[in-house]
C-alpha cells in the first residue's frame, strides 16, 4: 500500500515537470500544425540559464528561475518572428529536418559557452527539508514541483476558458482559416502561444533539473519523452497533456519500482498499446 | 435477375439522424440516371452508400444479381462499381498518363508485381493510350497533374474512373468548378460514355441533367420524392415547388 | 534461364545508355574515392553501409509516403541476426547477410501491420516506441546480446572463400559497396515497376488509390517489409564490417539520422539518399575533425540552411541553378 502510494506521489511529480514542458509543445504542435522538435530546447535554455546565474553569479534561487524564464521567453519572441514563421508553411518531413536543425544548434550553442557536463542549479537548502506525509517521506521540493504544476493546469484552464486570448486560442486551434476570417490576429496568437510554451518548459526544465538533469544533449535525450506526452494527450489538448503527463509519470515510476529490470520495455509497450487503440490521443476517439 | 444496379429499401442512420430512407431504385444496364436534390437532402450520402465507402444500416445492393451490399469499398470497385470524386482527387504528383495507367494496372492485378516495368505491357499501353485519345488528353498526357487547369483535371478525373471499366459509373457534380466555358468538354465526353455502361449522375446544374439524363431521380430528405423521365420531373408540381421552385421564382 | 531473364529484366528496366549513365558514376566514385583517400576506407565503408540503410528508408518514405522514426528497429535486429549467427553459426559472411535480411524483414511484417495503420505523429511516435523496446530488450538480454557492453567477437570467413576481410578494410570497402550496388539496381528496378508506380500513387493520395481497388494498406505493409529486409542487411553489413554491434544500433539519433540524410537528398528519388548521405556524412566528418566541439553549429545550420533554400533537397541543386540562370538570360 504504501509502496502504492510513494508510486503516485513520485509519479504525480515526475508527471507535473513532464506536463509543464510538453504543454507548450502540445498547444504548438495542435494551433500552428507543426512538428516542432526543439521544444525541450526552451527547458534546457532555461535550465543552463538559471545555472549560469545561481552558480556563477549566486542569485538566489527564486529571481534566478524569474529571470531565467523571462530570458527563454526573450529569446523564443525573435525565433518564433524570424524562424518558425517561416517554418509553419513547410512539409511535414521539412518540419523535421528544420527543427532538429535548431535542436543541434542549441545543443552546440550550450555546448560553447558551457560544455558538455551536467549543470547543476542551486537551489535553496530548505527545498530538500525532508516532509512526513505519513506514509511517505518526500522532500519539500517535490511537494513545490506539484503544487506548482497544480498551479500552471489550473492557470491555464482559467486562461484558456474565461479570456479572450482562451477563445482566439481555441478558434484558431478548431480552424485557422474560419479564425482569421473572423478577424482574429493569429500571427499574433501563435506568437503568444509560442512564448508562453517556451515560458512554461523553461519553468518545468528548472524545476525538474532534479528529474532531468540540464546539459548540451537534453533537447534530444528526452525529446521522444515530451513528444510522447503529447501524442498520447492528443495535439492541443491542455487536459489531455495534463492527464497524460501524469499517467505517464505515474507509469513510468511504477516500471521503475516495480519492474527495475524491465520497467522501460514496459513503459514504450503501454505507449504502444495505448497509441495502437487511441491513434488521436487519449481524449479524441479514432474517427 | 435483372442486370444493372437494384436498390432495396436502403436506409442509413447517423445516431438518431436518418439520412437515407428506404431507398428502392433500379438503374438497369445502359441507363443514363440522374439524381438531383436540394442541397442535403443526402445525395453524397447515397453514392457513399453505393460505392462503400458508407456501409447501410439496412437494406441491399444488387448489382447484376450479386449481392454487394457486405463488401468493402475496394471489392465493389472489383465488382464493377466506380464513383468520381467531387472534389478532384487526383495523383497530383504523377502525369496524367500515369494517372490512367494506375488504375488499368490495378484493375489487372498487376500492381503486385515487382520485376516488371510498369509500362512494359503492349496492350495496357494500348489501352491507356485510347482513353487519352478519347478524352482529348493526348497532349497533356506527360504533364503532372498538378499543372492543369481544373476543367482539365475533371476530365483525368472522368478518364481515371472510367479506366476501372466499371458496370456502374457515378458521377458526383462532373462539372462543379468547371468554368461554364469548359463545361461543354465535360458533357461531350460523358455522351461518348460507352452505352453499355449505366451511369448514374449526381449534380446541381439542371441544365447538364436535361441534356444528358434519359431518368431522373429527385431525392428529399434522404428519401425518393419522385423519379421519372425529364419530361415528367419538369412537369411535377412537388419538384417545381420544392427544387426548381427556389431557380424559377 | 531464371537468371537470364533476371538479367534482361534489368537490362531493358536501365534501358539505353541515358539511364547507365548514373550506373557509371557511382562506379567511377567508388573507384575514385578508394584511390583518394586510402586512409579514410574505414569511414567511406561506414558511409557505404549508411547509403543501403538510407536508400532501403527511401522506399518507405520518398516512394510510399510513410513517415516512421524507427527505421533502426530493423538495422538493429538484422545487425544482432547477423553477429549471433557468425558467433554462434557459420562466419560465412553472405549467410549473415540473408539472416540479417530474414530478420529484417521478419520485423518490419510484424511491427508494420501495427504501424501501417496509424498516420501522423502517432505513427511516428509508434515506430520510435517500438525500436526503444527492441533496444531495452537487447541491453537487457545480456547472456545474448552482451548488454550495453555490446556483441563482440564476431569473425568472418572469406567472402565467397575468396575475398579475406584485411586490416585496412579494401575488402570490407569493395563488400560493401557491392552490396549498395545490387540492391541499387534491385530498387531501380522496383520503383519502375507497377508496385512502384502503386507506391507512388499511394503516397500522392491513400483515399483514391482504395477507390481504386487497392488495398492500400497491404501494398504499405509489403514496401515496409522490403524496406525493413534492406535495412536488415545495412545492419547485417555494419556487423559483419566492425566486427561489433552495440545497442546503439537501436538508437533514436540513428533513425532520424537517416530521416534527415534523406530529406537532405531528396526524397522519392534513389540517388537523392545517396548524396544527402555522402553530404551529411561528410561534413559531419569534417566538421567534426576540424573542431570536435562545436561541428553541431555546422550541421545545424546546413539543415536549416537546405529547408529554407532547398526545400527538395540536394538533388535539386543543379536544377535550381540551371533556373537561376535561364531566369537571368
Amino acid at each position: 500500500m504504501t509502496v502504492a502510494l510513494s508510486i503516485v506521489v513520485d509519479g504525480i511529480a515526475y508527471g507535473m515537470i513532464l506536463f509543464m514542458i510538453s504543454v507548450g509543445l502540445s498547444v504548438t504542435m495542435g494551433l500552428m500544425r507543426i512538428v516542432n522538435l526543439a521544444h525541450g530546447g526552451f527547458a534546457m535554455l532555461g535550465g543552463a540559464c538559471a545555472h549560469v546565474l545561481t552558480m556563477r553569479y549566486g542569485v538566489p534561487f527564486v529571481p534566478a528561475l524569474a529571470a531565467s524564464v523571462i530570458a527563454v521567453i526573450v529569446i523564443a519572441i525573435p525565433l518564433e518572428r524570424l524562424v518558425y514563421r517561416h517554418i509553419y508553411r513547410f512539409s511535414e518531413l521539412e518540419q523535421v529536418l528544420a527543427t532538429i536543425g535548431i535542436v543541434f544548434v542549441m545543443i552546440a550553442t550550450v555546448n560553447l559557452f558551457l560544455g558538455s557536463t551536467l549543470l547543476p542549479i542551486r537551489m535553496p537548502p530548505e527545498v530538500s527539508i525532508p516532509i512526513n506525509l505519513g506514509f511517505k517521506v518526500l522532500p519539500l521540493h517535490r511537494l513545490i514541483v506539484i503544487v506548482v504544476g497544480l498551479l500552471m493546469v489550473t492557470g491555464l484552464y482559467l486562461l484558456v476558458e474565461r479570456t479572450r486570448f482562451g477563445i482566439f486560442l481555441r478558434a484558431a486551434v478548431d480552424n485557422q482559416n474560419t479564425a482569421a476570417s473572423l478577424g482574429i490576429d493569429t500571427p499574433k496568437v501563435y506568437l503568444a502561444a509560442f512564448a508562453l510554451g517556451a515560458g512554461l518548459a523553461a519553468v518545468g526544465g528548472i524545476l525538474g533539473a532534479e528529474l532531468l538533469p540540464i546539459e548540451a544533449y537534453y533537447p534530444l535525450r528526452y525529446m521522444v519523452l515530451f513528444l510522447i506526452v503529447v501524442t498520447v494527450g492528443g495535439m492541443g489538448s491542455i487536459v489531455g497533456s495534463f492527464i497524460a503527463a501524469l499517467g505517464l509519470g505515474i507509469l513510468d515510476t511504477a516500471g521503475r519500482y516495480l519492474l527495475p529490470d524491465v520497467g522501460t520495455i514496459f513503459f514504450f509497450l503501454a505507449i504502444i498499446a495505448l497509441l495502437a487503440l487511441r491513434p488521436n490521443g487519449l481524449l479524441v476517439r479514432p474517427s | 435477375m435483372t442486370s444493372g444496379l437494384r436498390i432495396r429499401n436502403l436506409s442509413k442512420n447517423f445516431g438518431g439522424l436518418q439520412v437515407a430512407r428506404n431507398i428502392t431504385l433500379d438503374i438497369p444496364t445502359g441507363a443514363r440516371a440522374a439524381l438531383i436534390g436540394p442541397n442535403g437532402a443526402g445525395k453524397t450520402t447515397f453514392a457513399n452508400l453505393i460505392i462503400g465507402a458508407l456501409q447501410p444500416s439496412s437494406g441491399s445492393i444488387h448489382l447484376d444479381g450479386k449481392d454487394i451490399s457486405q463488401l468493402a469499398e475496394a471489392a465493389r470497385v472489383r465488382a464493377g462499381i466506380a464513383k468520381t470524386f467531387q472534389i478532384t482527387n487526383l495523383f497530383k504528383d504523377l502525369s496524367v498518363r500515369d494517372n490512367i495507367r494506375l488504375p488499368i494496372l490495378e484493375r489487372e492485378h498487376r500492381t503486385f508485381r515487382f520485376l516488371e516495368r510498369h509500362d512494359g505491357d503492349a496492350a495496357i499501353e494500348a489501352e491507356v493510350e485510347e482513353l487519352l485519345a478519347d478524352f482529348r488528353l493526348l497532349p497533356l498526357a506527360n504533364r503532372l497533374v498538378r499543372s492543369l487547369a481544373y476543367g482539365q483535371q475533371r476530365l483525368v478525373e472522368l478518364a481515371l474512373t472510367l479506366s476501372l471499366k466499371p458496370r456502374i459509373l457515378i458521377l458526383d457534380e462532373p462539372a462543379a468548378g468547371v468554368p461554364s466555358s469548359d463545361s461543354h468538354l465535360i458533357v461531350d465526353a460523358i455522351k461518348r460514355l460507352p452505352t453499355d455502361l449505366s451511369v448514374l449522375i449526381i449534380e446541381h446544374d439542371m441544365k447538364l441533367v436535361f441534356e444528358v439524363a434519359s431518368r431522373i431521380i429527385v431525392l428529399v430528405n434522404g428519401a425518393v420524392l419522385v423519379e421519372g423521365t425529364p419530361e415528367e420531373i419538369s412537369r411535377d408540381l412537388r419538384v417545381r415547388e420544392l427544387y426548381l421552385g427556389a431557380g424559377h421564382g | 534461364m531464371i537468371l537470364i531473364s533476371t538479367i534482361d529484366i534489368v537490362r531493358t528496366s536501365l534501358g539505353g545508355t541515358g539511364k547507365l549513365l548514373p550506373v557509371a558514376i557511382l562506379i567511377i566514385c567508388a573507384f575514385a574515392a578508394f584511390w583518394l583517400f586510402p586512409y579514410d576506407l574505414g569511414f567511406l565503408t561506414q558511409m557505404l553501409i549508411m547509403m543501403v540503410f538510407v536508400v532501403s528508408f527511401d522506399l518507405i518514405l520518398g516512394y510510399a509516403g510513410v513517415a516512421t522514426l524507427g527505421h533502426a528497429a530493423m538495422y538493429g535486429c538484422g545487425a544482432y541476426a547477423a553477429g549471433l549467427f557468425a558467433i554462434h553459426a557459420s562466419p560465412d559472411p553472405l549467410l549473415g547477410l540473408a539472416v540479417g535480411a530474414v530478420i529484417g524483414a521478419l520485423i518490419a511484417f510484424f511491427s508494420g501491420l501495427l504501424l501501417m495503420r496509424a498516420h501522423g505523429l502517432s505513427l511516428l511516435m509508434l515506430s520510435i516506441a517500438i525500436t526503444m523496446v527492441l533496444q531495452e530488450i537487447a541491453s537487457k538480454a545480456r547472456d545474448v546480446t552482451g548488454g550495453a557492453d555490446g556483441l563482440s567477437g564476431i569473425s568472418m570467413t572469406p567472402i565467397l572463400g575468396v575475398f579475406e576481410f584485411d586490416f585496412i578494410g579494401k575488402t570490407a570497402f569493395w563488400y560493401a559497396f557491392s552490396v549498395l550496388f545490387i540492391i541499387l539496381v534491385v530498387l531501380r528496378v522496383l520503383v519502375a515497376s507497377p508496385f512502384g508506380l502503386a507506391l507512388r500513387g499511394i503516397k500522392d493520395s491513400p483515399s483514391r488509390m482504395r477507390a481504386i481497388g487497392t488495398p492500400v494498406y497491404w501494398r504499405k505493409v509489403t514496401a515496409y517489409v522490403i524496406g525493413g529486409t534492406i535495412a536488415g542487411i545495412a545492419g547485417a553489413l555494419s556487423a559483419q564490417i566492425t566486427s561489433l554491434v552495440s545497442v546503439e544500433a537501436f538508437n533514436f539519433a540513428l533513425s532520424a539520422d537517416v530521416m534527415v540524410m534523406l530529406i537532405l537528398g531528396g526524397a522519392g528519388r534513389l540517388y537523392g539518399a545517396l548524396i544527402g548521405t555522402l553530404v551529411f556524412m561528410t561534413v559531419r566528418h569534417v566538421a567534426a575533425s576540424i573542431d570536435p566541439f562545436n561541428w553541431l553549429f555546422v550541421i545545424g545550420f546546413m539543415l536549416l540552411a537546405v529547408v529554407f533554400f532547398l526545400p527538395d533537397g540536394l538533388i535539386s541543386l543543379p536544377r535550381r541553378v540551371a533556373g537561376m540562370i535561364g531566369a537571368r538570360k
